[in-house]
């Protein structure tokens, strides 16, 4: 049989050329290191101080060069998209389990509420250990983006509200 | 040969897939008679983190597990036999061949289990190319190979085939100790934006699905390894530098300080398992 091969390698490639939001939005855009996390690991205020987008947000969840949340979590709502994985929980429910503003928190930094945590922070710029430059095994060089952008956080967030 | 049920209840976990995950229950015997040990009670060093050391052959497909069974259906045994060539091929300024010092291949079984190890004249620690490249320099009068390029990789293979059945047996004391500790320290230590370090795939998440790739336990037994992916032998360090890449993290380079040490440690932690190299995976 012949199996489809997908590299690590693209896993999160779309870091380098989303960037931040722009043009009007960017006024309002909360930067990575001005969010702010409750007690809980929650954030309440929204990145962008607009609604995020749900259909956007699947494609970011699903698509690999963006938040491929499917890499490690199975979501049955995306079930045509192949090749879940199993390194983290099944999300269907996510929006029964977690407030807007706790699936916000998980997703700009995971280990504030799961300490110790193999899942990413998407919104996080800095203390990383040899950070290197996308997936090319060097080192990075300027201004550090992160992972999904202010936008994409939302449209996720947007997105795992619909999973009830 | 293999249990269907099982391959197929493997296979439903992994959701929307049709991925052939493996039958975890398989037992590897290489041409009918190198019965290989793919799991075993994990070494005592190891004690506080898993109880059981599994060969990534276990993790890959039915397919892929054949393709090892068998020196004819292993892609991997052609640069074998191209470096038993090597072996008797006198070279350097010496004009000497492998064989001329170490005599018939065979005399090298159990040489491979044992690296890396502590070399009293160099004072550090060594791993198998650096061994083969101290020979090619100061006893034939011949350049050394680059780190895991052709030649060297190949010779490794053809080094481990003679050994392939016999337990890993790499030293974690003596004076290689400190490097020991610095490959532990790196197998620890979390790189690059995604924050991951070698643990957090190959020993919390071995057996679950990374989208579509089934995670083994990072071992090494089995190196050099035929991936199907690039249909070569892959080195030990060109491995590690691929995962490493991949948490999106700057490397280090085949044959640098870093990667011995992690070598020697990543190699003791599958202390009891057989060689197997070259094996074959995807
Ligand atoms: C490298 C693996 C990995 C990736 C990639 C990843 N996660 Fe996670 N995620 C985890 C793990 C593991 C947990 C469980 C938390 C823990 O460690 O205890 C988790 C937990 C969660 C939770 C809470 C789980 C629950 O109880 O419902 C949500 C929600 C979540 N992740 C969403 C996402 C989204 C959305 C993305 C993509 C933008 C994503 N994750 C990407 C590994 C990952
Ligand atoms: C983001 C997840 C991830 C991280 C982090 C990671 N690896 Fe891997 N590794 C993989 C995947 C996926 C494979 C291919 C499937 C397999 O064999 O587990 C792999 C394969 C391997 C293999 C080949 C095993 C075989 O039998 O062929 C070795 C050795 C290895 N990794 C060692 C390491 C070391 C050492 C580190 C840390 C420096 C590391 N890995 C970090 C995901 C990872």
């Amino acid at each position: 049989m012949k199996r489809t091969k997908i590299t690590l390698a693209v896993l999160f490639a779309g870091a380098a050329i989303t960037g931040m939001a722009s043009g009007i939005a960017a006024a309002e855009t909360v930067a990575p290191s001005a969010v702010v996390f409750n007690e809980d690991g929650a954030v309440e205020q929204s990145l962008t101080g607009a609604p995020g987008d749900a259909t956007e947000g699947a494609k970011v969840a699903s698509t690999k060069s963006m938040g491929n949340c499917v890499a490690c979590h199975e979501i049955t709502d995306l079930a045509d998209v192949p090749f879940h994985g199993e390194v983290g929980p099944l999300l269907d429910g996510a929006g029964d389990r977690w407030s807007e503003a706790e699936l916000r928190g998980i997703l700009v930094n995971a280990k504030v509420l799961f300490e110790g945590t193999v899942m990413p922070a998407f919104y996080k710029t800095e203390g990383f250990n040899r950070l290197g430059k996308a997936y090319t095994g060097k080192a990075h060089e300027g201004e550090v983006q992160p992972l999904l952008d202010a936008q994409q956080i939302e449209d996720v967030v947007a997105y795992l509200m619909t999973l009830k | 040969m293999k249990n269907g049920i099982a391959a197929l209840l493997a296979v439903s976990t992994a959701f929307g897939a049709s991925v052939a995950t493996a039958d975890e229950s398989a037992e590897l015997i290489v041409n009918g008679e190198i019965e290989m040990v793919t799991r075993t009670a994990a070494p005592a060093h190891m004690s506080d983190s898993m109880d059981e050391v599994i060969s990534g052959w276990v993790f890959r497909s039915d397919q892929t597990q054949e393709m090892q069974q068998d020196d004819f259906d292993n892609p991997g045994m052609i640069w074998v036999e191209s470096a038993m060539e090597t072996w008797e091929t006198a070279e350097g300024t010496e004009n000497k061949s492998c064989a001329d010092c170490h005599g018939d291949i065979e005399e090298m079984a159990g040489v491979k289990a044992t690296y890396p190890k502590w070399n009293e004249g160099a004072e550090k620690v060594v791993t198998l190319q650096m061994q083969v490249n101290d020979c090619r320099e100061n006893r034939m009068g011949a350049e050394a190979w680059g780190y895991d390029k052709g030649p060297a990789i190949d010779m490794e293979a053809l080094l481990s085939s003679v050994s392939r059945g016999m337990p890993v047996n790499v030293a974690i004391d003596g004076p290689g100790q400190s490097t020991w500790e610095m490959g532990k320290e790196l197998y620890y230590s979390r790189t690059g934006q995604l924050d991951l370090s070698c643990a957090s795939c190959h020993e919390e998440n071995y057996g679950n699905m990374i989208r579509a790739d089934h995670l083994s336990q990072g071992q090494i037994n089995g190196f050099p390894t035929y991936r199907l992916k690039n249909a070569k032998l892959n080195g030990v360090h060109s491995r590690f530098k691929g995962c490493v890449r991949d948490t999106r993290a700057e490397t280090f380079s085949p044959g640098s300080d870093e990667f011995i040490a992690l070598e020697m440690y990543v190699a003791s932690r599958g202390n009891g398992l057989s060689v197997e190299g070259p094996s074959v995976r995807n």
